[in-house]
């Protein structure tokens, strides 16, 4: 256990040492809080979907979840149920194969529904455009608010364009 | 088992294969198929892939890679339109999906197998298209008909079925798991796979040879380096083309920041999976450092396209050498503290050990590779067996344990990350000078080459045609899964629901590239 704590004692808090290239984003911190329970009300809940992607839009978003991008402090979490949802953020191509699922996944997520295509597989169909196996891009399926391009888009690149959905939506708000 | 031990007459070898690691290719008779297929078995051989290809109008030939003791044999069988090939799955049990995955894409069937339930298509696209035949343009559109799908019931008193997926409820790439339970007690798993299915191998024949790295490099985004670098030695050896020194010592440098960056994701992960968050936050810490390296030192964070046919892409700048072993020292010192305080744990080490258990026999059985079987106490490690350059030089010490549970594999992991750290130190500090690429010139005539790489997750296969001035006939691409998702069926039975997904874990297995 001495080790445990030791370690946390020395490992320190890593987001408060960011490089200087993100400090930008990161003393936004508090106003992006704010903007979020303007919108919502609350956090903001997303469910992440492949829609058959190589798994390099997952590592991504896995890696927003660590120490230094630490979103879940700035009030975004990832829930298991569409039916929690405020936002889908989906990946890939889409498949063929995964199209029904994504269709009912959207089917099954609440208003105010917001879509965030993740990657230059989900916004173009990319390389896997012309195949018989893939019907992307998303937005041949879903109503896209946001298109995130990258191969894979770096974390910051991905915690932009989610809030930058949250934000047309709080424009299109009634007052 | 050595290649030479069979005399087939119109056996080939494959340009520029090393001892250790050569490459043979023969067209054989369907009785030698069959007869070759039990004589690799007893001899301890394995079954590395199955693939099938339409090679000119209405004339076809299933193919079988097979690892012996210096190297890949790959057989072709020609098979006339419509008749079928004789089973491997009795041989080979792990052939049983990748034939049902030949049957989806090109029409040919393994004559005598048990199971012929469709494998990649869901009914979203038609019965009677095969994307892999030369009638097929491959960029067809289809409209979605989802089908049923026959799972394979378990009757009894109390037995009921728990369904998940394709979409997991986590941050997960999709697949379908169907538990047969009673209580908390998992009787059978049955998975089906194929929702990330994009049509890669149709696609690879209209992309020019000399970009189907960047199709390889996306066929499982973890794996990118292996795949990549599968693909560039596959056309490489197709056009006996020599990469420069520097050149190999950087692809392998880049495989091992990829084996490590995976290592240390899925060690953050097992934590996690066994209620220790504290790990993944440490862990998650660690791989975000390692990935703003790649980052910075190669312009990508998973390094996709940074190994190109005929060398590497970007050359590395002295200060990210400097930087890279500084970082290695840290990384080294700070993974061993984690291994120590995940020792430490004895609620963690309760969930780890003994659960899981995945024996030698099935091991054995389904010709299980890479970490997975050397969790199980096979020494299998392609860097070792079949040192391809430049791991002749930068020799590989091969990690194994032999508990065969989570525990073990959890093991295997900070061994593998140890070991790599040690040969990326190595690798920058006697780096040769030199070139980074060779020209390729590739108007040569059709021919063949194989790639045999040591993923992060096992062996990483390529097999390639080339065709008339710079195309490509046929790319099959072999993801390690596909012989080590049957064993995590079995890994799983005895234990219960909430331990599947730790052990699943401990695998970590690809969908994406053995979905294809």
């Amino acid at each position: 256990m001495w080790q445990l704590l030791k370690q946390i004692a020395k490992t320190g808090t890593p987001t408060q040492r960011l490089p200087e290239g993100d400090d930008a984003w990161r003393t936004e911190g508090q106003r992006i809080q704010q903007e979020v329970l303007d919108v919502l009300g609350r956090a903001l809940c997303i469910r992440a979907i492949d829609g058959g992607s190589c798994n390099g839009c997952e590592l991504e978003i896995h890696a927003l979840n660590n120490p230094y991008y630490n979103i879940e402090g700035l009030g975004i979490k990832f829930v298991a149920s569409p039916r929690h949802a405020d936002m889908l953020l989906v990946t890939g191509p889409l498949t063929l194969n995964m199209k029904e699922a994504v269709w009912r996944a959207y089917e099954a997520t609440p208003h105010p529904k917001l879509v965030v295509a993740l990657g230059e597989c989900a916004c173009t169909g990319g390389i896997f455009k012309e195949s018989y196996a893939v019907c992307g891009p998303l937005s041949n399926l879903l109503p896209v608010d946001i298109t995130i391009p990258g191969c894979p888009p770096p974390p910051i690149d991905i915690l932009r364009g989610i809030l930058t959905a949250l934000r047309v939506k709080h424009a299109n708000l009634p007052p | 088992m050595r290649i030479e031990a069979f005399e087939f007459s119109n056996q080939v070898r494959l340009y520029g294969s090393a001892d250790g690691s050569s490459a043979s290719l023969a067209r054989i008779d369907s009785n030698t198929w069959t007869r070759t297929a039990g004589t690799v078995r007893e001899a301890g051989g394995r079954l590395i892939s199955l693939w099938g290809a339409e090679q000119a109008a209405g004339m076809f030939a299933i193919s079988a890679a097979y690892a012996l003791e210096n190297g890949i044999l790959w057989l072709q069988l020609p098979v006339g339109d419509g008749d079928g090939y004789p089973d491997l799955s009795t041989v080979f049990p792990c052939a049983t999906r990748m034939q049902r995955a030949v049957y989806d894409l090109l029409g040919l069937r393994a004559i005598g197998a048990e199971d012929t339930r469709p494998w990649l298509n869901h009914g979203n696209w038609p019965a009677d298209y095969y994307p892999l035949q030369k009638l097929s343009s491959g960029t067809e559109r289809f409209e979605s008909q989802e089908a049923d799908y026959p799972f394979v019931p378990v009757a009894g008193d109390g037995v009921h079925e728990i369904a998940v997926g394709p979409i997991h409820a986590g941050v997960i790439e999709p697949g379908h798991f169907r538990f047969s339970v009673v209580g908390e007690k998992v009787l059978r798993l049955e998975e089906r796979l194929g929702y990330a299915h994009r049509g890669i191998e149709r696609l690879f024949e209209s992309t020019p040879l000399l970009l189907g790295h960047r199709l390889a490099g996306r066929v499982a985004g973890d794996t990118t380096v292996a795949f990549s670098w599968a693909y560039c030695m596959a056309v490489e050896q197709a056009l006996d083309v020599r990469i420069p020194p520097r050149a190999q010592w950087l692809r392998a440098l880049l495989l091992e920041r990829e084996r490590v960056a995976n290592h240390l994701g899925d060690l953050g992960a097992l934590g996690n999976d066994a209620g220790f968050a504290y790990g993944l936050a440490q862990f998650s810490r660690l791989k975000e450092d390692w990935l703003r390296l790649n980052d910075r030192a190669f312009g990508h964070r998973y390094l996709m396209d940074r190994i190109v046919p005929g060398g590497v892409a970007t050359d590395i700048d002295p200060r990210f050498i400097t930087a890279m072993l500084t970082q290695c020292d840290q990384i080294d010192a700070q993974v061993r503290v984690m291994q120590n305080i995940y020792d430490d744990q004895s609620g963690l080490q309760d969930r780890f050990a003994g659960t899981g258990l995945l024996s030698a026999k099935v091991v054995k059985h389904f010709g299980v590779c890479g970490l997975v079987g050397r969790a199980s106490g096979q020494k299998i490690d392609v860097r070792v067996d079949h040192p391809y350059a430049p791991y002749h030089e930068v020799q590989v010490q091969m990690v194994s344990d032999d508990r065969g549970d989570v525990a073990a594999r959890v093991a295997v992991r900070f061994n593998e990350i140890y070991e790599s750290i040690r040969l990326i130190r190595t690798l920058l500090s006697d780096l040769p000078g030199g070139d980074i690429v060779t020209q390729i010139e590739h108007s040569r005539p059709p021919s063949c080459g194989v790639g045999w790489i040591e993923g992060w997750r096992g062996d990483v296969f390529v097999a390639l045609e080339t065709g008339a001035n710079g195309t490509i006939s046929r790319c099959h691409c072999h993801d390690p899964s596909w012989q080590n998702w049957p064993a995590l069926e079995h890994a799983l039975i005895g234990n219960i629901v909430p331990d599947f997904p730790l052990i699943n874990k401990s695998f970590n297995l690809n969908y994406a590239g053995h979905d294809l």
